[in-house]
């Protein structure tokens, strides 16, 4: 498969901050890429590398087999602005049909406006525009240049349910219309709704790089919680327990079967609940196991 | 080139909706006009001295206007998230500073066109058809180290560091290039310092392209290297530069 875009042994440093640490990733044409992690983990900053917007420090970015700095290699890549940065007196036409006039292809303001349900908003200036018609141009003007490669940075933040829900149509369309995309979320349900293989950063490292369904079973894990007076020992379904004085803490991955198995060995508890785990805590707590 | 086109375009059409950040441009020089010249009789009523002067106060115009709207808005529009993103596009930092430019010279040609025509109308200033045209190509080579210069000062700095610099540098070199008094009134040592700034090399170069007279080979010396000199340290601070940096 063609590969789009590698990054080989890359690590960026902000003074003393290291952002991104040895990260070696390689985007192959056709593929729906989510890049996952908890806030400061490195992904907007290997979004900024492949945009070129920043060198790494050391090891290699590669777009379009060129430099990512060069601007004749981005004429097939699209990007999204924040929507706070949209220029606002300028109308949502005119924006798009100013980052547009940088593509030698490109859709007209009202293909774009249709694909992205943004016809009614093409005459108003973006400062006049809601938190959510912003992002959704903003999110439409990746697409405008028919790139071959499409970065999403957040794309649904700020969006309520059935405005993520579209926008994320929209953007499989694009995908089945062979456009290749990376979205990087904290949201796990983001990136489950939209890419097919998943790489988790934490830290700067990449700490897994796995097909969707792969990641989803190690991260779909559930807290159990109880008081108890005994000594609670290894329970059957547990991934990992731990225990503070009478409060004891059980991950798992079928939180039915575990409670049965619990109220089954007669155990005397108290105070049972049962939340799932969030990504992050999937994440920095449980996967001990560690860049497997 | 097509691609400096659109970005001259729709910086115009960005500023001319706010039309009060372009009435900076375009009202002070005229009024600058109206209260150093017009009071001085014996400047306004002497063709010759009127005409240097309303050159002067052409080539302020451009001086003001290249210096604030490169210096300001290139600074402002670091801090700005947007800046970032058209980075992203696949646009060299060649032709954004050059749609840049064509930006800033349209709004220089309407700060410059109240001065000469109030100049024209209310002092004895004269010149010739091929005079004006003259001085309009004087000036637009003149505005170049200007336009840079500006370049260079929003790059290197934040707004408001900007906004500052842009000041002691804009009254520096209009006061030292003579651009308000005439450098025949300055002392030799004053004189010699003015013939190294831009503001006096272009104004020379105007008042030589409208009246004639002799010009130095120093002139235009000057103008060609601090246009080269400025517009390497612009593409090193542009390339160096990954928006605001925090530390």
């Amino acid at each position: 498969m063609t590969v789009l875009a590698r990054l080989d042994r890359v690590s960026r440093h902000y003074g003393a901050l290291t952002a991104v640490d040895d990260v070696s990733l390689e985007i192959r044409a056709g593929e729906m890429l989510g890049l996952l992690g908890p806030n400061g983990a490195g992904k907007t900053t290997v979004i900024s590398l492949l945009q070129g917007l920043r060198r790494p420090s050391s090891g290699t970015v590669e777009l379009f087999g060129g430099d990512p700095r060069d601007a004749v290699t981005r004429q097939h890549l699209g990007s999204t602005p924040q929507e706070s940065a949209l220029p606002a007196a300028l109308t949502a036409r005119e924006v798009i049909d100013f980052v547009g006039g940088h593509f030698a292809e490109r859709l007209t303001s009202a293909e774009l406006a249709a694909e992205f349900g943004l016809e009614d908003l093409l005459k108003r200036q973006t400062g006049a525009l809601s938190g959510g018609q912003k992002r959704r141009l903003s999110v439409a003007l990746a697409f405008v240049g028919r790139p071959r490669l499409v970065l999403l940075d957040e794309p649904s933040t700020g969006l309520d349910v059935d405005a993520r829900r579209a926008l994320w149509d929209a953007v499989r369309r694009q995908h089945a219309n062979g456009a290749t995309v990376v979205v990087t979320s904290h949201y796990l349900e983001e990136v489950e709704a939209l890419a097919d293989r998943v790489v988790v950063l934490r830290a700067g490292r990449v700490i897994a790089d796995d097909a969707l369904g792969n990641v989803i079973a190690r991260v779909g894990l559930s807290w159990v919680r109880f008081e108890s007076g005994e000594a609670v020992s290894s329970l059957r379904g547990a991934v990992r327990h731990e225990v503070d004085g009478r409060r004891h803490s059980f991950a798992v991955r079928d939180s039915d079967a575990f409670v049965a198995e619990l109220v089954r060995s007669g155990i005397h508890f108290e105070g049972l609940s049962v939340r799932g785990a969030t990504l992050e805590e999937a994440f920095l707590n449980l996967t001990d196991e560690g860049g497997a | 080139m097509r691609i400096a086109l659109l970005h001259a375009r729709y910086t115009l059409i960005e500023t001319a909706r706010v039309p009060i950040a372009v009435m900076g441009a375009v009202v002070f020089p005229a009024l600058t006009l109206l209260f150093f010249v017009l009071p001085q009789r014996a400047i306004a009523e002497d063709s010759g001295a009127a005409t240097r002067a309303v050159a002067s106060l052409a080539v302020f115009a451009v001086l003001n206007n290249a210096l604030f709207s490169f210096a300001l808005s290139i600074a402002q529009d670091r801090e700005q998230p947007w800046d970032p993103y058209l980075r992203t596009l696949p646009v060299r930092a060649a032709s954004r500073v050059f749609g840049h430019v064509l930006a800033s010279a349209v709004l220089g040609v309407a700060a410059v066109i109240p001065v000469v025509v109030l100049g024209a109308l209310l002092t004895a200033a004269r010149a010739t058809p091929l005079g004006l045209v003259g001085a309009a190509a004087a000036l637009v080579v003149a505005g170049i180290p200007f336009a840079l210069a500006g370049i260079c000062i929003g790059y290197a700095m934040t707004s408001r560091g900007a906004s500052a610099i842009v000041q002691v540098v804009m009254f520096g070199l209009a006061f030292g290039g003579g651009l308000f008094f005439q450098p025949t009134t300055f002392a030799p040592w004053l004189d010699a310092v003015s013939r190294v700034l831009p503001s006096r090399q272009a104004r020379d170069l105007v008042v030589f392209a409208v009246q004639g007279g002799t010009l130095d080979l120093w002139t235009w010396i000057g103008i060609v290297a601090w246009s080269a000199a400025l517009l390497a340290l612009a593409l090193v601070l542009y390339r160096r530069d990954e928006g605001r940096r925090f530390r």
